[in-house]
């Protein structure tokens, strides 16, 4: 075990965590402000202690994590939804008309700024989750397009591609048995990669007040809240701010790990 | 002067070569033998000092006295490319695809000597001028991927011999060329040899390549050497029954099969073209097109066993994929049992299902991901999956010797042997009535080599199939076919009965792949 794999996943873990443990309980309630308490340093009652309003931050950034990473799952699944099969079908047909729409379509969208055309579908569709969900999911189709078709390119000259040719299977049934399962383990670092990705955008877009919108608690928009109170309550920034931190490094760490643990070429050279 | 002595390599406690003593004088071609895993290469990596990690060497390898076992790595640093030189099987990787030729060798020359650029570039154009690159037709400004593989394999040598080594270690390096390349390549080693009075220890799973250009032979078996001596002496006396086992292998002929034709012919090829479009030469420029097979005619009756020999790039793999019904024909026709075959959907499944394939390298003919049995199982896609499929896979494992208990395994847990018995299992599983058996014994050992070629010759007198033999490897040719093709240029430029072709053959190609095979002396034999 490498121990980026270890690293990445401990940290990536506490976040999941948080968010799940979120549903059934949390040290206060979300909502409930309490001004006379407010900015609040650590304390045994407020662990984290409190923002301007008085609410307590650990239980902000708890429920905060399940708006990071519900956005970042659904857009990596859509990226993954279309993307793969994109992929797939470009590498199928390979050299041929399809391959050429589906990649120009690809650089299509790679040739637009991410940001800014979120920020254009969020001043469009009005802010909120889903909209920026759309928005980041869209940008992740091309990514795993191009990862998908670039890992498959090379499967397809193979002799059991062959072999599979030779016993009558189409593309798409060869797509699907050979191809797919065999491109996994790229997909699935790139898709942790992309998770990472996913949860900073959503931070970003929440802390230009295009993301998750009040009272729904977000790490990006705590962060934005805080700017004006760094001098007198730093932590009610820095919290939220290492919150992102953690889990964004954690992913990337994870990602790693587990392209180190899942390629064979380089288990090879452990060996 | 290099020698080996008591040189013995364990990795993480398992003994992978065992005191292996042995003198490369001067001068001398020193052939290692052996089949794969038996130690040939990891003697070359422990005398380069380039041990995997974790393993550790007893012993000493001594360069003019001086053990470089312990010598420290920046030393070795100077040995390696200025002493001691090494060329690799594969010419394809060997090389920086990104760098010119020119560069590549000048650059051994810049690490070493800290030689002007210029200097450098002259000596590289010397070097190449040696291994047989002219400086007209092979400009220092070439790319490994302008040259062919042979070509290739000139540039490595120029690499290895840049600084004029003591030793040049070559492990395999005619492996993954054709005969006549082969042949050319042995020459060249042999010259530089004797003209610069280098050790070469040549490594190689060939016998006949070691008998035709060694000095001495080394065999090797599990990290041992077996038996070592002249060459010639060596082969006549085969003190060890193990380098007897060898050369029995090597020389294996199964017993002869007789063809049972019948009025349609199983395959019958008829003025066959099929084209490639390149890419323009000029931006406006018209396609320009390949004609890799221009009109080929032959047939094979029912249970015939047919060769089909010629130097890479002759259009044998393209003829291939053309009667696998996987590229269509720009002209002329394929017929399959009197049907036509076609690419994709226009074959039916029925049709198809009459022809299966081998394929060359045993690592790439299977899915990593799928077990033994669902690979096996998977052309029945053809005929439909019948409801005692698992009986009929273990049926197939049993007719090719591997116990039937091993379905439900992964594929990298069988050795490169047993791997290409399981891809004949899953050709034979439809009982299809033509295999195509594309190098399909080229990358094994020489034991197991005839085992296989038993086992197909076995298979077609149990079932009557008919066997379509590519192979570069004239004597394997010449022991398993009735009759033979010879290609060139995309044509066959003779064909008839594999003895006659074989002994008189009347094309320039033919002789010229005839000269070209290594073979042992038939005079030097104990029995």
């Amino acid at each position: 075990m490498r121990w980026t794999l270890i690293l990445g996943g401990i940290l990536a873990g506490l976040a999941m965590l948080a968010a799940a443990l979120s549903f059934l309980w949390t040290p206060h309630d979300v909502g409930q402000m309490a001004v006379a308490s407010k900015l609040q340093p650590l304390s045994g009652t407020y662990w984290l202690g409190t923002d301007h309003f008085g609410r307590d931050i650990l239980s902000m950034v708890m429920v905060g994590a399940r708006t990071s990473i519900a956005v970042a799952v659904v857009a990596v699944g859509i990226g993954m939804g279309f993307g793969v099969p994109l992929g797939l079908l470009a590498a199928a047909g390979r050299g041929g008309w399809v391959d050429e729409v589906i990649m120009r379509g690809n650089d299509l969208i790679f040739a637009f700024p991410s940001l800014v055309i979120a920020i254009l579908i969020t001043a469009a569709f009005g802010p909120s989750a889903v909209n920026a969900i759309i928005a980041i999911g869209i940008f992740n189709i091309p990514v795993f397009a191009r990862v998908t078709r670039g890992a498959a390119m090379p499967i397809w000259t193979l002799d059991y591609i062959r072999a599979a040719q030779v016993a009558g299977k189409g593309r798409l049934r060869i797509s699907l048995e050979h191809i797919l399962p065999n491109t996994l383990n790229l997909l699935i670092v790139q898709g942790t990669i992309q998770f990472s990705l996913g949860i900073l955008a959503e931070a970003g877009l929440s802390y230009v007040g295009l993301g998750a919108q009040p009272p729904t608690p977000s790490w990006g928009r705590m962060l934005a809240e805080a700017q004006t109170f760094v001098t007198i309550a730093p932590h009610v920034a820095i919290i939220p701010g290492l919150c992102i931190f953690a889990t964004v490094l954690g992913l990337n760490l994870l990602g790693d790990g587990l392209r180190d643990a899942l390629d064979p070429r380089l288990k090879v050279m452990q060996a | 002067m290099i020698a080996l002595e008591n040189l013995s390599v364990a990795i993480r406690g398992t003994p992978i070569l065992r005191n292996v003593d042995l003198t490369l004088a001067p001068g001398q071609i020193t052939g290692l033998v052996g089949e794969s895993g038996s130690g040939k290469s990891m003697t070359a990596l422990a005398i380069m000092g380039l041990l995997p990690r974790g393993a550790v060497a007893g012993g000493a390898v001594r360069l003019d006295g001086q053990n470089l076992l312990t010598t420290p790595e920046s030393a070795l640093c100077r040995i390696r490319g200025n002493r001691i030189g090494m060329i690799f099987q594969e010419p394809m990787t060997a090389l920086n695809p990104l760098m010119t030729i020119g560069d590549q060798v000048a650059e051994v020359l810049r690490i070493h000597h800290r030689m002007s650029r210029e200097a450098a570039r002259a000596r590289a154009r010397d070097r190449l001028d040696r291994v047989g690159l002219p400086g007209p037709r092979f400009p220092l400004t070439l790319y490994p991927h302008e040259l062919s593989g042979g070509q290739r394999q000139r540039v490595a040598i120029a690499l290895a011999i840049a600084e004029a080594p003591d030793l040049l270690i070559a492990d395999e390096p005619t492996t993954a060329l054709d005969v006549t390349t082969q042949a050319q390549i042995l020459d060249l080693l042999r010259d530089l040899v004797r003209e610069a009075g280098m050790s070469l220890l040549l490594i190689t799973h060939d016998l006949a390549v070691v008998a035709g250009i060694a000095d001495q032979v080394a065999v090797m078996r599990e990290g041992e050497l077996v038996e070592n001596g002249e060459t010639e002496a060596l082969f006549r006396n085969q003190q060890h029954p193990y380098t007897r086992a060898l050369f029995a292998a090597s020389r294996h002929v199964p017993a002869r099969v007789t063809a049972q034709a019948d009025d349609t012919p199983i395959l019958s090829v008829r003025d066959a073209v099929r084209e490639y479009v390149l890419a323009r030469r000029t931006t406006f420029g018209p396609h320009e097109v390949l004609r890799a097979v221009d009109g080929v005619s032959f047939d094979i009756q029912d249970g015939e066993s047919v060769g089909l020999v010629g130097e890479s790039g002759c259009g044998k793999s393209t003829l291939t994929r053309a009667i696998l019904g996987l590229d269509p024909l720009q002209g002329g026709e394929i017929r399959l049992d009197g049907e036509a075959v076609g690419p994709g959907g226009a074959m039916p499944a029925a049709l198809r299902a009459k022809v299966q394939v081998v394929f060359q390298d045993p690592f790439g003919s299977f899915d990593p991901r799928w077990r033994v049995d669902r690979l096996l199982a998977e052309p029945f896609h053809l005929t439909g999956r019948p409801r005692n499929w698992r009986e009929r896979v273990a049926e197939a494992l049993s007719e090719v010797g591997i116990d039937p208990s091993a379905a439900r395994r992964h594929i990298h847990e069988f050795s490169g042997g047993q791997r290409q018995r399981l891809a004949i299992a899953r050709a034979l599983i439809i009982r299809p009535r033509l295999i195509v058996l594309d190098e399909a014994v080229s990358a094994l050992d020489v034991q197991v080599r005839a085992q296989v070629l038993d086992l197909l010759a076995d298979l077609r007198r149990s079932h009557g199939m008919a066997y379509l033999f590519i192979s570069h490897d004239l004597g394997v040719v010449r022991g398993v076919t009735d009759r033979v093709l010879v290609m060139d240029r995309g044509g066959i430029v003779e064909q008839g009965p594999t003895e006659r072709v074989m002994g008189q053959p009347a094309h320039a190609t033919t002789r010229r792949l005839m000269a070209a095979m290594p073979e042992i002396p038939a005079d030097w034999s104990v029995v």
